[in-house]
């Protein structure tokens, strides 16, 4: 019964087929299948592409592209005018620039501790634990969260009047001011995106340590491998795929980190959390004189780091894949 | 028979579909606004069949952030009620041969009509403000009595203000004395008060030595702890924040905000302490706030001119206007209800008492403040002295620095605005 409707399902398309065959020939009938994905990709991924790169390319507040100016590298050498390169006071746009800082700064931390945190987390949760099921739903459930939320709960715990506060009061200390001071902002920021999307790289990495055959580790065991052995020459090794994606995912979702932390603290105290997206929205759309060609000539900017990024995923790939054809 | 009757009733249906029309209002509201309009607009509907006003209720930051961006994208709304008035004032509508009686228009809102209209030299009617707004401080009277401090007099200035709050804040152990809206408009008035022009002889934005005078004082002030840092160290950019929630809370003797805040105090503050809006604090050069407010105006993207014009012509007409101010208990910018006085029915004494003092206080504005309100490009300093003087008080930068950046972001905001 199934099979004769999925016959007759495939049957409807075939004067489709025959059509597409018969005027472009075999060789070209593969358009015929991509198309639909080609046109949307067009429409939603190439075409804002080619906008943004015409909006880069001028200038004025004006957002209709035929009524601004052609400007060529202007908006690029404002965003990377400077008169000494080693001091970021002197750019001409300081702050684009401790964005960039902020940003490298948090991605290298942020997602230090996250793979560590998320490798540690999937390890014990792998392990025969009581409460196993349970432990892996608590570390999950922030992934469920949206961003605003999670924010905002911690913003409530951390403000100058929040629970925190209320807390190191009730015990006799002074408060803290978490969210108002720049390093304590900056920690925050770290540790907030860290315990919100933490869950999700934990679950890749425990899918991955669950498709380690277990005849390794008691092959490792018979032999009297030490634990720390077992990991680093069994774990560590069969887990490197999962790693890797767990890695360059977190990179990238680091680079592009905006919703939690514009939330939490609007990229303060000053600009100790402002981050590249952040200026790119602030440029464009927050403030009133809508500067476009300069925001979406640093979200370019953005899009190369991505890319390298993205490059680099493929490159450690490729390499992983490589290494395991020579075993 | 039965198609005849089938024919007429499609007849009738597409006759009433090509009258009506509709217009949508996109609206925020400080207090009742919105409501109090949609009240109007139920009336308006019933004494002009065929015409349908949606009245949109959204939060002040589409306004300031979405508006713009539809309107340049050639969309938005017919009627929109609007803070950003000569920012935006090239997508106004000219409605002054659509209206009833434009001289009534002249008479009533002439002083406020430049700030909507695109230049100097243009005679067009776009709309009306929907309320005259004055920035301002307030006051917890009750933790002045607590600490046994005198409120300082009408004339006082602000550095006597600040000696007096940070008295108050030392006798009831509060964190800091006072607090300002981290807004760049709110700025504006100290700075003014202070001396500073903004705009130099040839109508150009210029960062002036009174101005300059503000942010050291402003800066200082925090250093010194005189100020609530969270208000404006607590975010980064130049985000809004606004220091009447530090004050509901009891956690700052003063702040800078404005006379929108009168409703809000009066809800949120209820009888946990006494408050009261004081005449702004002097400088050297004047004792002056900003005006301002919202205003309605008539927008190109409209199809339905006609209609929009009836409708302002309604909602602007001294009844309506008086309903308006009195429910939203606002200070009127409609010039003969203001000479009239209106009757603010159901408020509270506090508020009756705040309104007399914003009221009285538009005398007192300086000229400066009205032409700076009236620039077109007043937020290309409103904006970056938020984000830079931020970055003086945190200590990302110093006073010097913060200022040369400031002119910086101001030419080339004005720069790219003009292109």
């Amino acid at each position: 019964m199934a099979s004769s409707v999925l016959a007759f399902f495939f049957n409807l398309f075939e004067p489709f087929f025959k059509f597409g065959q018969k005027h472009l020939g075999f060789s070209k009938l593969g358009w015929l299948f991509v198309g639909p994905n080609l046109l949307v990709f067009g429409l939603f991924t190439f075409l804002p592409i080619l906008i943004n790169l015409i909006y880069a390319a001028t200038g004025g507040v004006n957002l209709m592209p035929a009524e601004r100016p052609y400007v060529g590298g202007e908006n690029f050498g404002i965003l990377f005018e400077c008169r000494d390169y080693f001091d970021i006071t002197t750019c001409r746009k300081d702050i684009f620039w401790r964005a960039i800082l902020n940003t490298v700064q948090f991605s290298v931390i942020q997602v230090t501790l996250m793979v560590l945190l998320s490798l540690m987390t999937a390890l014990v949760l792998n392990r025969k634990i009581i409460g196993r099921g349970f432990w892996r739903g608590v570390f999950f459930y922030p992934v469920l969260l949206s961003p605003v939320v999670v924010a905002l709960i911690w913003k409530w715990l951390l403000q100058n009047e929040g629970a925190f506060n209320a807390g190191l009061v009730a015990m006799g200390s002074q408060p803290v001011e978490w969210l108002t001071t720049g390093s304590w902002a900056f920690f925050w920021t770290v540790f907030v995106s860290i315990w919100a999307h933490m869950g999700f790289y934990t679950l890749i990495l425990l899918a991955g340590l669950q498709a380690i055959p277990k005849d390794m580790y008691e092959a490792a065991e018979m032999d009297a491998a030490s634990p720390w052995r077992t990991l680093t020459k069994i774990t560590l090794p069969l887990l490197m795929p999962n790693l890797i994606v767990v890695l360059v995912l977190a990179m990238i979702r680091a680079v592009q980190i905006f919703d939690e932390v514009f939330v939490l603290t609007g990229g303060g105290p000053g600009s100790a959390t402002t981050f590249i997206v952040q200026f790119i929205y602030q440029t464009g759309f927050a403030e009133q004189i809508h500067l476009y060609g300069l925001a979406a000539a640093a979200s370019l900017v953005l899009a190369v780091g991505l890319m390298t990024l993205t490059f680099v995923q493929l490159k450690l790939t490729k390499a992983n894949e490589a290494g395991k054809r020579a075993r | 028979m039965q198609a005849k009757l089938l024919l007429s009733a499609l007849t009738f249906a597409v006759a009433g579909l090509a009258q009506a029309a509709e217009i949508r209002v996109m609206c925020y509201q400080d207090g009742v606004e919105c409501d109090v309009t949609a009240e109007q607009a139920k009336r308006f509907e019933a004494a002009n069949p065929g015409t349908k006003v949606v009245i949109d209720t959204v939060p002040y930051k589409t306004i300031n952030e979405q508006l713009p961006v539809q309107l340049a994208a050639g969309q938005g709304p017919d009627i929109a009620r609007v803070t950003d008035l000569g920012g935006l004032s090239k997508y106004y509508l000219d409605i002054s041969k659509l209206v009833k009686d434009p001289k009534q228009w002249d008479a009533n809102f002439g002083a406020t009509q430049p700030w909507l209209r695109p230049s100097a030299a243009d005679k067009g009617i776009y709309g009306f403000m929907s309320q005259l707004t004055m920035t301002g401080p307030y006051v917890n009277k009750t933790l002045f009595e607590q600490a046994k401090v005198a409120l300082p007099g009408p004339k006082a200035t602000w550095e006597e203000w600040v000696a007096a709050t940070n008295q108050v804040a030392k006798a009831t152990q509060l964190k800091a004395g006072m607090a300002w809206d981290r807004s760049g408009h709110r700025f504006a008035g100290p700075a003014i008060s202070y001396g500073a022009k903004i705009l130099d002889a040839q109508g150009n934005l210029t960062l002036d030595t009174g101005y300059k005078t503000t942010i050291n004082k402003f800066v200082g002030w925090h250093k010194d702890g005189s100020m609530l840092k969270d208000v404006w160290g607590g975010s980064g950019g130049s985000t809004y924040a606004d220091s009447v929630g530090e004050f509901v809370n009891g956690r700052v003797a003063m702040v800078l905000s404005g006379s929108w805040q009168i409703n809000r105090l009066q809800k949120d503050v209820g009888n946990k302490f006494d408050w009261v809006a004081v005449p702004n604090p002097c400088g050297p050069a004047a004792c002056s706030g900003i005006p301002g407010g919202a205003a309605w105006v008539a927008l190109k993207t409209s199809k339905s001119p006609k209609e929009v014009a009836a409708f302002m012509d309604f909602i602007s007409s001294e009844t309506s206007y008086a309903e308006f101010t009195g429910k939203t208990k606002n200070i009127p910018a409609h010039q003969g209800l203001a000479k009239k006085g209106v009757s603010y029915a159901d408020a509270a004494p506090a508020q009756r008492a705040a309104l007399g003092v914003f009221s009285a206080g538009v005398a007192n504005l300086a000229t400066e403040a009205f032409v700076f309100q009236g620039y077109k490009y007043n937020r290309a300093i409103m904006f970056p002295t938020v984000t830079r003087v931020t970055q003086a008080i945190v200590g990302e930068s110093s006073v010097d620095e913060a200022i040369n950046k400031l002119n910086a972001d101001m030419v080339d905001a004005v720069k790219q605005a003009t292109k």
